[in-house]
């Protein structure tokens, strides 16, 4: 059977359904990451995931009953699953074994989830091409010429290329969005709390979350009613029942109201996903949704809002990574001073220093009112700006990418332009909002790219409503 | 000569006295194997995170209630951020902005020192440099666990005085239940800043600190030193340098650690992991009913209530135990001016000068044999050679009672002061004659004390004498 075909939904069914079984089926991919191992999407695949397979088919014999039950999975390189290396494709973390399970991990193994392999990631998640992975860089899954966005882009290629039913990225600034639109798959960053954090390698704490990235909107309801549900062990996790998120899936969007930045409109002129996002928005008007013009004026300084934020929170979190405990220790370092100076020179990537740096520089005595406090001050404004907009709308439509995915090495070189990447998906996650990204158009290339549908907290099940309307239409 | 006043600020560690650690569910032990107390939270594994107890702010809320702090309605989480092995996650969490207690004071015997705050945070690793080739090891156990740091304003004027404010501290904080204080087990710990100025200036010295004081000993000999040391710094013209020093106990001076230039900035910012922890004020007011009597108000209790003299009231309110000692004694005997004198003379005076002293005999013991003493069931001199026994080898009581007599019953007695009497006619009639009747009653109840070898109960047998020669 071509079970790379399938929504995650058909295969968990038939696998449930006993009509395969989970051995054939985590073969089968294991098989396509083999043979499409040039995409460099999986940075390793776990050596007992077809023993895993067999014991899960033996359960479902005896009556196990999962959402998940022996589907297979591929997680991002820095979710931790206990026993297996996580090294957020980090020289630093190159060997770290996992010593604990992280929740997300939990939650579908409890559904019966076969852990198939890791994803290869930009490092410690900064990035937006996995260009920044210290091992290798992913190939965009519809062009090998072109980056699969980042740094989620593992996970999303090995999606696009059906290399798996479903795969887990994290998003802090469209980490999970961006690739996703560049693979032409559908990826969600939840509410923030919605997903639990614990187990996954802190980059910006204030600002990501883990979410499932998949080949269609109701594989992806299906999946996160699966991730979400608080934590004992996150403060930050909400701990609230976590809805059935099929359930909002109504096929129906009228009178559903959808604002249009205005702010939007203006940065949208001339890029490439211009025509599309005005088609989509024409799309959902014609089907009797109410288009509103709505304004979040700060929209533009959420760019430089994030950037002083994240790296912020970075510096601090990527401090454990010393050398001392775990992480790798420089070769040459013979006094303590040494191990910390040589193993994080050695240890951290280019971009991973940069952005060291700059949050450092933020927080120093003498700067921190003028970079972080202003930042969380602007940062506190845009939700009050936000709120605003959704006491009269449910949801907000904008791009996700500016175009088609872009060369290899176009800009590696060019920090800003790379961080520019992150215009349109930054917002949800200084809102802490949900956002989904869709497949909808494609450019001059022949390349997918996404529109954003970004509602107010808790309210992914409206977005799941939208997301599958415009699907419908731009399938294909 | 110039004169000099010295002004002393304190900054006092205390860790908490909870099951748990403050940001996971590891133990809160001293003394377990290296490294055992340990998760991936407190050793700062990838991906782990804190999760507050709330134990440890409801007992910082609890030592701020003792000392008249303000409870904060809102307290944030801050992350103080510096690279040193013994701190797994290469920052601590501690607070800054919005700490749980401000203000406050604790009044000595002449003046209030002030308080500026308290706050909650969590303690580091301990480094154990190893004499073997190995190099240094790291024990996590401690990493984690709940400590609150007491912040004075610059009230303190001698070592006299901080050590006076460090030993009614202490004493709340262990009468509380906040903190143990072990200081030998790093418990307490306490940095001293201190500066010196001309007498009668209003414009402070430059300070230096001294870091990691870990006995009343040390702090104060420590302020001597380094007191004298600035004032003869300034007294030969020179100027003190702003810097941190270490005490350095087995040569008695302090030692300079580093220059304030190369000082540390910590890059504090609120902690994204943990969310703000809201103190409502009958959560405080609830807190505040749990509250036992501290020291000094037992003591005016103690004079008021049970009569006891300043001094005896002093004696015993120093020491949590000594109260819960005493406390529990007049359960069982409800006469606390006798019970004050059996536990000052008998007790005290025996373990006042061994370490880690322990009082060999229960409160319900001391109570039994001080209620055979006034039932009259043994005489003084018994009481106390029981108490010396129960002391010594935990003997039975009711045991020793009987066998040493102390029980001279009412009737035996009458009978041998009766024949006393009879045998000695002319002490009789001396006793009504004498000018100094006193004196021939005291050698009739020696007479008895002889005759009975000392058991007999010297109240009953005056009282039955007298009976007799009138």
């Amino acid at each position: 059977m071509n079970f790379e075909n399938m929504s995650l939904i058909e295969l968990a069914s038939l696998i449930q359904e006993q009509k395969v079984s989970s051995v054939e089926v985590t073969k089968y991919f294991i098989d396509k990451c083999v043979e499409k191992q040039n995409l460099n999407a999986i940075l390793e695949i776990f050596d007992d995931a077809i023993s895993q397979a067999e014991e899960m088919d033996k359960k479902i014999k005896n009556g196990f009953k999962g959402k998940l039950a022996g589907v297979p999975v591929i997680i991002k390189d820095n979710i931790l699953y206990k026993g297996k290396k996580a090294s957020c494709s980090s020289k630093f973390l190159e060997n770290y074994v996992a010593q604990y399970n992280s929740t997300v991990v939990d939650h579908m193994l409890k559904e019966g989830a076969i852990i198939l392999g890791r994803a290869n990631m930009d490092e410690f998640a900064m990035g937006s091409s996995t260009e920044n992975s210290a091992f290798v860089t992913t190939l965009n899954a519809l062009d090998p010429t072109r980056v699969p966005g980042g740094s989620s882009g593992g996970s999303a290629c090995a999606v696009a290329a059906g290399l798996c039913p479903v795969a887990l990225g994290t998003d802090t600034g469209g980490s999970i969005r961006q690739p996703a639109s560049y693979n032409g798959v559908v990826g969600i960053k939840p509410t923030y709390g919605r997903v639990s954090r614990y187990g996954v390698v802190a980059f910006a704490s204030s600002l990501e979350q883990v979410g499932p990235i998949t080949k269609n909107v109701k594989d992806n309801a299906y999946m996160l009613s699966v991730l979400a549900g608080g934590s004992e062990n996150d403060e930050t996790s909400l701990k609230i029942d976590v809805p059935d998120f099929l359930s909002y899936i109504k096929d129906n969007i009228k009178g559903m109201k959808i604002a249009v930045l205005k702010e939007v409109e203006e940065v949208v002129k001339g890029l490439d996903v211009e025509k599309t996002y005005h088609d989509v928005i024409k799309f959902l008007s014609n089907n009797g949704a109410e288009i509103i013009n709505a304004s979040i004026p700060d929209f533009t300084l959420t760019l430089p809002c994030y950037y002083i934020i994240a790296p912020a929170e970075a510096t601090s979190n990527l401090g454990r990574f010393d050398g001392v405990k775990y992480s790798r220790r420089s070769q040459s370092a013979t006094n303590i001073d040494d191990i910390y100076l040589k193993s994080r020179s050695e240890g951290f990537g280019k971009e991973v220093k940069r952005r060291i740096m700059l949050g450092n520089f933020v927080l120093s005595s003498g700067y921190f009112d003028a970079y972080y406090n202003k930042a969380k001050k602007l940062q506190q404004k845009l939700k009050l700006e936000a709120s605003k907009v959704f006491s009269v709308c449910d949801a907000i439509i904008l791009p996700t990418t500016t175009g088609e995915a872009f060369k290899i090495g176009e800009k590696v070189n060019d920090p800003i332009s790379m961080y520019k990447e992150d215009l349109f998906t930054i917002l949800a996650n200084v809102l802490g909002v949900p956002s989904i990204s869709i497949p909808c158009g494609k450019g001059k290339n022949n390349l997918p790219f996404g529109i954003q549908i970004i509602a107010n907290n808790l309210n992914e099940g409206i977005i799941y409503d939208i997301a599958n309307f415009i699907e419908k239409e731009y399938r294909g | 000569m110039q004169e000099y006043d010295i002004v002393i600020g304190l900054e006092v560690h205390a860790e908490l006295k909870t099951d748990s650690k403050v940001f996971c569910t590891c133990k809160n032990q001293f003394g377990s194997s290296p490294n055992t107390n340990c998760c991936p939270v407190c050793v700062g594994l990838p991906g782990a995170l804190p999760v507050l107890n709330k134990k440890a702010v409801e007992l910082v809320i609890k030592a701020g209630l003792t000392m008249d702090c303000e409870i904060n309605n809102l307290a944030v989480f801050e992350r103080k951020n510096y690279f040193y092995p013994d701190l797994a996650k290469a920052y601590q969490i501690s607070q800054l902005v919005r700490p749980i207690c401000i203000g406050g004071h604790i009044n000595l015997k002449n003046k209030s020192v002030r308080l500026n705050r308290i706050h909650l945070e969590e303690d580091a690793g301990k480094l154990i440099h190893s004499t073997q080739a190995i190099g240094t090891l790291i024990d996590y156990n401690r990493g984690g666990v709940p400590l609150m740091e007491l912040v004075t304003e610059p009230d303190i004027s001698s070592a006299d005085e901080a050590v006076e404010f460090l030993t009614k501290l202490r004493a709340r904080l262990i009468f509380a239940d906040v903190a143990e204080c072990k200081m030998e087990q790093g418990g307490m710990r306490c940095d001293v800043n201190i500066s010196v100025k001309p007498k009668g200036s209003k414009i402070f010295g430059q300070r230096t600190e001294m870091k990691n004081l870990n006995s009343f000993k040390s702090v104060y000999r420590a302020i001597k030193y380094e007191a004298n040391r600035q004032i003869e710094i300034l007294s030969n013209g020179g100027k003190i340098t702003q810097e941190t020093r270490k005490w350095d106990d087995n040569h008695e001076k302090s030692i300079s650690m580093r220059k304030k230039e190369t000082s540390q900035d910590y890059r504090y910012f609120p902690d994204p992991d943990l969310l703000a922890v809201e103190i409502s004020k009958e959560e405080v007011d609830k807190i505040k009913k749990t509250l036992p009597l501290m020291p000094e108000e037992l003591k005016q209790k103690y004079i008021k209530d049970y009569s006891l003299t300043e001094y005896d009231a002093d004696v015993i309110t120093k020491d949590k135990e000594i109260i819960n000692y005493f406390e529990e004694t007049i359960k069982f005997y409800n006469n606390p001016k006798i019970v004050a004198n059996w536990l000052l003379t008998d007790i005290l005076s025996k373990i006042k000068d061994e370490e880690n002293a322990e009082i060999k005999i229960t409160p319900k013991n001391l109570a039994k044999i001080l209620t055979l003493l006034e039932e009259g069931k043994i005489s003084r001199t018994v009481a106390k050679d029981i108490f010396a026994k129960v002391w010594e080898e935990n003997a039975d009581i009711d045991e020793l009672a009987k066998q040493l007599g102390g029980n001279v019953d009412e009737n035996s007695l009458k009978d041998i002061i009766s024949s006393i009497v009879k045998n000695n006619p002319k002490a009789v009639e001396d006793y009504k004659t004498s000018d100094t009747p006193d004196k021939v009653f005291r050698w009739f109840v020696g007479q008895v004390m002889k005759e009975t070898k000392g058991k007999a109960n010297a109240i009953i047998a005056e009282k039955i004498i007298k009976e007799f020669l009138n």
